[in-house]
């Protein structure tokens, strides 16, 4: 397992364990009394380790190439998961992967970002940025669902939509944007969960759902750290203080009222245990498809819009208030001649 | 010394003469593209476009007045304006940078939104200033077109936005990110009762406007030589290391690529979109058809 730079005294404590307890074997002498006391340090440390972690130490395990993938979850989560391959137009993007299976009671739709572990397979999926034929592909599986009143769960695990010569030339834009506007007019249950990173509007594509759930330390952001710091910042080594300011955590992204729920993960992240992260998303999607799913097909609908519709921080001086939730009428006093 | 000779082809020094010249008394401005000095008279009765075609870039109020019928254009909501809620600072906090925008530009964020008429036909326009923070949306541009939107829904005139915008505004953070989902969640639903809406791109349209608003008109119409992209130039040769060609993601090269329906030459745009409109919108009535 890839350690991160801040769990390696967390590591290099487990590395004296495995020595002391290589040492026992061979010995007849008892260690055990020692091992015990390193072991219980090292519980508290990473305990110390993971309760206090920056917005960078947590991207840093949102990334981590052993999470669990969309493909490995739908596997989890599914004995009878089918993928289904291909957007009809140009060719199969690999970023983007979809199909069906049964999920407890429900007959799901399951779409995600996959950016492969290994780097054969990471070149071949691209790093989980797609092209747009990605986000057709996407958009005609959610069209089926639809079609087939099954309901969508989305997986988002993406740095964001590819920004390449090709995927320009193929309208990466339009690709996205009808995704989004398409999405608000399903008439089923759709439900997110960010389960690693969770890229800007190459998330976004494939994420205009009735609940957004994240990861514990899945990640949400309109750019990049990196991004961020190389553009306001003009230097890329301020991505740690740009992490910060773009709050971007599961919690930051709750308390912005944008997602709704935090799933936990096991200590150290969720590639410790995937087993128990798919545990923990089945039962989270089996209650959010419950409470959907007593829903007519309008009243699905009209919940996603106005979820959308209320995101927005801004004040009206006329009426000198900060508004969360601005009513849909514009205020007739605000009129002004040009 | 001609006043040629004052326009070197130092793009520091040019956008100095550039500001230079844009305040009141200087006569001439010089063309980004060819560098040719322009006479500013000459320029406005041109529709601010140079002879080599380089299309100027507007305030609200210079497009507004050249496109819609003298003074029909009536501003709603203007008292909408941005607030820092994530307290963000850059290199400048966000509340100053918001601060010097209002100054320089006289509006509260970077679109104005309202009802004019076209030919004496009704319509919901909105027009995007890049004068503002470069364009960028945060909540305020999002409402404000979540809300021009949901006027074309109940009065059922066309709706024909101007775009010209660097994409989302990080500032806000994610909550900038949900301003595309927003204006196009409302844009399904103006697609719901058959409105017609035009999307016109303006030089530059990129990032989370083009992949959400913009790109998502019955009919996309962009000026010439527009920049139109969701990834940036810069950012994709530095992905695939090397250079684009000459006129990528630029209008022609979209059109040629099926993301637009035409190019329309400023001078031409108020007779089509005119046109477009009328043949169009379903719930236009008899007498309303010039
Ligand atoms: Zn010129």
């Amino acid at each position: 397992m890839k350690a991160l730079d801040f769990e390696k005294p967390i590591y290099d404590l487990q590395e004296k364990i495995d020595e002391l307890r290589q040492l026992a074997a061979s010995t007849d002498m008892d260690l055990q009394s020692d091992i015990d006391a390193i072991e219980a340090r090292a519980d508290m440390l990473k305990a110390q380790i993971y309760a206090s972690l920056t917005p960078g130490q947590i991207i840093q395990i949102a990334r981590h190439p052993n999470r669990p993938n969309t493909l490995a979850l739908a596997n989890l989560l599914c004995s009878d998961f089918v993928e289904l391959k291909g957007d009809r137009c140009f060719r199969d993007d690999p970023s983007i992967v979809g199909g069906v299976g049964t999920l407890g009671q429900y007959r799901v739709m399951i779409i995600g970002h996959q950016k492969g572990s290994d780097t054969k397979e990471k070149i071949r999926r691209n790093f989980g940025m797609p092209h747009p034929e990605g986000y057709r592909k996407a958009l005609r599986l959610m069209k089926m669902a639809d079609k087939f009143g099954m309901p969508i769960v989305t997986f988002v695990d993406t740095p964001g939509a590819y920004p390449g010569k090709e995927a320009e030339e193929r309208g990466q834009a339009e690709a996205i944007a009808k995704n989004l506007k398409e999405m608000t007019g399903l008439c089923v249950p759709v439900v997110s969960v960010v389960i690693g990173e969770g890229g800007s509007g190459g998330a976004l594509g494939i994420a205009v759902s009735n609940r957004i759930l994240m990861l514990e330390y899945a990640v949400y952001s309109v750019i990049s750290p990196e991004g961020c710091a190389s553009i306001l910042f003009r230097d890329a080594s301020r991505a740690e203080y740009a992490a910060e300011k773009l709050k971007i955590t599961a919690q930051d992204v709750v308390d912005l009222g944008i997602a709704d729920r935090i799933l936990p993960e096991p200590l150290g992240g969720a590639h410790h245990d995937w087993q128990v992260v798919s545990e923990t998303i089945a039962a989270a999607l089996a209650d959010e498809l419950d409470r959907l799913s007593a829903l007519s097909r309008e009243a699905v609908k009209a919940d996603r819009y106005q979820k959308f519709r209320s995101f927005g921080r801004y004040k009206d001086t006329a009426i000198q208030a900060v508004s969360a939730l601005p009513s849909a009428k514009s205020s007739k006093s605000s009129k002004k001649k040009l | 010394m001609s006043i040629l000779d004052w326009f070197t082809k130092d793009d520091a020094r040019n956008s100095r003469y550039e500001e230079r010249l844009n305040i009141p008394g200087d006569l001439w401005a010089q063309c980004p593209q060819c560098k040719e000095a322009i006479y500013l008279k000459t320029l406005a009765s041109n529709f601010r476009v140079c002879d080599c075609h380089y299309h100027f870039r507007l305030s609200p109020e210079e497009r507004i007045q050249m496109i819609f019928d003298d003074g029909s254009f009536s501003e709603i909501d203007t008292t909408l304006e941005a607030v820092d809620f994530l307290k963000f600072a850059d290199t400048e906090p966000y509340s100053d940078r918001l601060k010097k925008a209002k100054k320089k530009t006289k509006h509260a964020d970077a679109i104005v939104i309202g009802m004019a008429t076209l030919h004496q036909l009704p319509v919901n326009i909105g027009v995007m200033d890049f004068g503002f923070m470069g364009g960028s949306m945060g909540s305020v541009v999002g409402e404000k077109i979540a809300r021009i939107i949901e006027h074309a829904i109940h009065n059922k005139f066309p709706l024909i936005i101007f775009t010209s915008s660097g994409g989302a505004r990080m500032q806000e953070g994610i909550m900038s990110l949900m301003q595309m989902a927003k204006t196009s969640a409302a844009l399904q639903q103006l697609s719901e009762v058959s409105v017609p809406y035009i999307s016109v791109l303006c030089d530059p349209t990129t990032g989370g406007t083009s992949a959400s608003f913009a790109m998502l008109g019955d009919v996309n119409i962009a000026e010439p030589g527009a920049l139109i992209s969701f990834a940036g130039p810069r950012v994709i040769e530095q992905t695939i290391r090397q250079k684009l060609p000459k006129g990528f993601q630029r209008s022609e090269f979209l059109l040629e690529k099926g993301m637009l329906d035409r190019v329309v030459h400023r001078r031409d745009m108020r007779n089509i979109l005119t046109t477009l409109i009328r043949l169009l919108n379903p719930h236009t009535t008899k007498k309303d058809v010039v």
